[in-house]
């Protein structure tokens, strides 16, 4: 049994959050959260940049580091903990993991060095409407190799070089790689509850783009990549739920309230076990995602999607009772607190909501059943 | 990260396991679930309990010289999870073994280890715990059992509850209380109580579910000589606390029923299709897998031969809540029906109906829900412990 992080990667985990913590502070995260003309961190990004990071699950030929899922699953904890306000998931997890999943070699070979030297930033754009992410409703079409439609929101849509598509196809959905700095392409900043990342209304206008993978298997495809991005995210979702819990915990032992430390009533006391038994499910649920993306196992789809259900759980759970713990401090702007609680909603809708993915992880079980 | 064994692992799983083959049949799956497995034969299990301990594999981790096997906590885990596969009747040692003869050991004399350890290792004698009382639950500290002093002897009287395996024990330890006139902690004293002796009276509580599994013992003018003191006079509390340590690794499965029993019932019934019942089904999945993989967390702390972390002590909350909400989740499923425990006419053997009646007991039994999340709160978050206004005056006057 070994069922844990390797000492390398447990190197690496200090290493990167001794860097963050030195890094990217909350200040950091503020600088954009106050500043409506910033879509990102630059300093903290081209820090990240020289650090490699990018490049953790790219394989040396592409110009990456050449190390695994497991690491980069590590490293995505701590940005998780951080609240680092780059672009990573979205180049890193959707759109790198899209590439290396679907891309020709041509394709690879153009994109993934840009990726791990940090020359394109990558964003995944899906969502149309309110509602799930569903195949038979798209209305963005390409046709002729045009693209036509309008995407709402898209993560870091407004500061990606390059897009992933999802669009119909003919009879079919394909996924559709386009260059964002084209005629075709206009887009506008959205206004979203998370405003320490940056998102668009992206139109396509007869946008020029090109297949990633075959024609008609964007969905299958589609599917794949969020089963990646899963994971990572939850481990993302697992760091900030983490904080929350250190928050509320440190809280409850300095605020005194009627002669004591507010930490020593049980309604305290009990919230912040709930919070640590949530947060355990969501660790241990991650770590086997992790274990099936770095082994490509046939357990993936219910691997991943138990590892999205807990962490979306737990970091829901940990930074709305991190407010109530900190009370009437909890709800000012200067306060940490509603940082986590924006960055929970943005993580646990981003990559689909809990309620889809409970669906999809009840299908694969009958999968296996079946089988 | 993998799931697999060391090759030293792996060469002692083989062993186990084909030891265990040799012995026992396999667990067919309905014997696996449920009440049912509470309900083994004493004779059967003494049997078993003396194979186990002339082949080494009772007590993995107790020195050889001891009638142990010297090994290490992964290889206990290891049996445990093999023996677990077959139809191994190991309950009435768990208590006995796992924390009232470590207790002896620790703090009796040479004449208690001669006489005691190696009969129980056997299965020749049974122990059972004598610590919780009607007014002493949570609060365990505060029971009323009185030893006073009588020559040589100490005169015990009192009542203690919720006692497993009273009514097949041959000894118990037993908590009580001698001084009175000081805080509560401080007066109590452990002994070593012959389950036969005179003024000793077993009688089974009649469970809410239905089962008498457990009992009350009370005791009348029972005479223990102080040779059968363990630890000095007042030292009880420290004791009580080593035979509580001493409580084995939780390494069982589950309880009862659990997602995959239900998402099976549900087919069958033909509601999988309901969407309310889905989202219930996945979490019950992630709360499932969480409770597992939380395991093999510690399984791998165990392996590299570090003392597992906190991780351990969510087990409990998890799983007897869990218990409860599908069983009333399948029980209402089958609607008006959803009453009937008859085996012979209730789905799935009425195992749900069983467990839903269990589930009470267990988030009750070995720590409530509440006395675990303090646990929780206070040792692994370090939040201050809970106002304790009878810590500092003497236990006569609270």
């Amino acid at each position: 049994m070994n069922f844990d992080f390797s000492d390398d990667q447990k190197f690496l985990r200090e290493e990167a959050r001794k860097f963050l913590s030195a890094k990217c502070t909350t200040a950091e995260v503020r600088a954009v959260l106050d500043d409506e003309t910033m879509s990102h961190n630059e300093a903290v990004w081209q820090q990240i940049v020289e650090m490699g990071w990018l490049g953790t699950a790219i394989a040396e030929e592409h110009g990456g580091l050449g190390l695994g899922m497991l690491e980069l699953c590590v490293i995505a904890e701590e940005l998780g903990r951080a609240l680092a306000p780059v672009p990573f998931a979205s180049t890193v997890y959707f759109f790198a993991e899209a590439l290396k999943l679907a891309g020709s070699d041509a394709q690879k070979a153009a994109l993934l060095p840009k990726v791990a030297d940090g020359s394109a930033i990558g964003c995944i754009a899906a969502s149309e409407g309110p509602g799930a992410v569903e195949a038979g409703k798209l209305a963005t079409e390409y046709k002729d190799g045009k693209l036509s439609g309008t995407k709402i929101p898209v993560t870091d849509g407004d500061i990606a070089t390059h897009a992933v598509v999802l669009a119909r196809d003919g009879a079919g959905v394909s996924l559709v790689l386009v260059a964002l700095d084209q005629p075709g392409v206009t887009r506008t900043s959205i206004e979203t509850i998370e405003p320490t990342r940056s998102h668009a209304e992206i139109v396509f206008d007869g946008a020029e783009g090109e297949r990633l993978g075959a024609q008609g298997d964007g969905e299958t495809l589609y599917n794949e990549v969020m089963n990646r991005a899963a994971v990572l995210l939850a481990f993302e979702q697992t760091g900030g739920a983490s904080i929350c819990l250190e928050m509320a915990t440190d809280y409850a032992k300095e605020r005194y309230a009627f002669g004591r430390p507010i930490g020593g009533n049980q309604a305290i006391k009990h919230k912040l076990a709930e919070m640590y038994v949530k947060n355990e499910v969501a660790r241990s649920n991650a770590y086997y995602g992790a274990w099936a993306l770095s082994t490509d196992a046939a357990e993936l789809p219910e691997a991943a999607a138990a590892a999205r259900i807990a962490a979306s759980e737990a970091y829901w759970f940990a930074s709305k009772e991190n407010i109530q713990t900190h009370g009437g401090m909890g709800f000012t702007w200067e306060v940490d607190c509603h940082l986590y609680y924006r960055r929970a909603k943005l993580l646990a809708v981003q990559a689909g909501a809990p309620a889809v993915w409970k669906e999809k992880l009840v299908r694969a079980l009958e999968t296996r059943n079946a089988a | 990260m993998d799931f697999n064994d060391t090759p030293e692992e792996a060469e002692f799983r083989a062993e186990a396991r084909a030891f265990l083959e040799q012995h026992l049949e396999p667990k067919n799956a309905s014997a696996i679930r449920g009440r049912e497995a509470r309900k083994q034969t004493l004779e059967k299990a003494k049997k078993w309990q003396k194979v186990k301990a002339e082949n080494r594999f009772a007590q993995i981790t107790w020195p050889r010289e001891m009638g142990g096997r010297g090994g290490t906590p992964m290889q206990q885990v290891i049996w445990n999870q093999e023996e677990t596969k077959f139809d191994a009747p190991i309950g009435p040692f768990a208590i006995g073994l796992g924390m009232c003869v470590p207790t002896v050991i620790a703090f009796g004399s040479d004449a208690h280890k001669e006489r005691y350890v190696q009969k129980a290792l056997h299965g020749e004698e049974i122990w059972c715990q004598l610590f919780s009382e009607p007014s002493a639950g949570s609060d365990v500290a505060g029971l009323k059992t009185k030893a006073v002093k009588d020559g040589d002897d100490w005169v015990i009287n009192g009542q203690k509850v919720w006692t497993t395996g009273a009514q097949f024990s041959d000894f118990g330890i037993v908590l009580t209380r001698t001084d009175p006139n000081v805080p509560k902690h401080k007066g109590l004293t452990m002994f070593i109580v012959d389950m036969k002796a005179p003024g000793v009276e077993v009688r089974p509580i009649h469970q809410a579910s239905g089962g008498r599994e457990f009992n009350e013992v009370y005791f009348t003018d029972v005479r223990i000589p102080d040779s059968d003191r363990l630890g000095e006079p007042g030292m009880g509390w420290k004791v009580a606390l080593v035979t509580l340590m001493n409580e084995r690794l939780a390494v069982g499965g589950s309880p009862g029923p659990d997602w995959q029993e239900i998402m099976d019932y549900a087919r069958d019934a033909g509601t999988l299709s309901n969407s309310a019942f889905r989202e219930k089904l996945a979490d019950w999945y992630v709360a499932a897998q969480g409770y597992k993989l939380t395991k093999f967390r510690t399984q791998t702390a165990l392996s590299r031969g570090e003392t597992p972390g906190p991780e351990n002590s969510i087990g409990k909350i998890i799983t007897a809540n869990h218990l409860q909400d599908i069983c009333n989740s399948a029980v209402e499923m089958q609607d008006h029906y959803g009453l009937i425990v008859d085996k012979d006419k209730a789905p799935a053997d009425a195992i749900f109906q069983e467990s839903l009646m269990w589930a009470p007991g267990l988030r009750i039994a070995g720590g409530t829900d509440e006395i675990l999340k303090n646990i929780i709160a206070e040792r692994v978050l370090g939040l201050p412990q809970d106002v304790r206004v009878d810590k500092d005056k003497a236990f006569s006057e609270l």
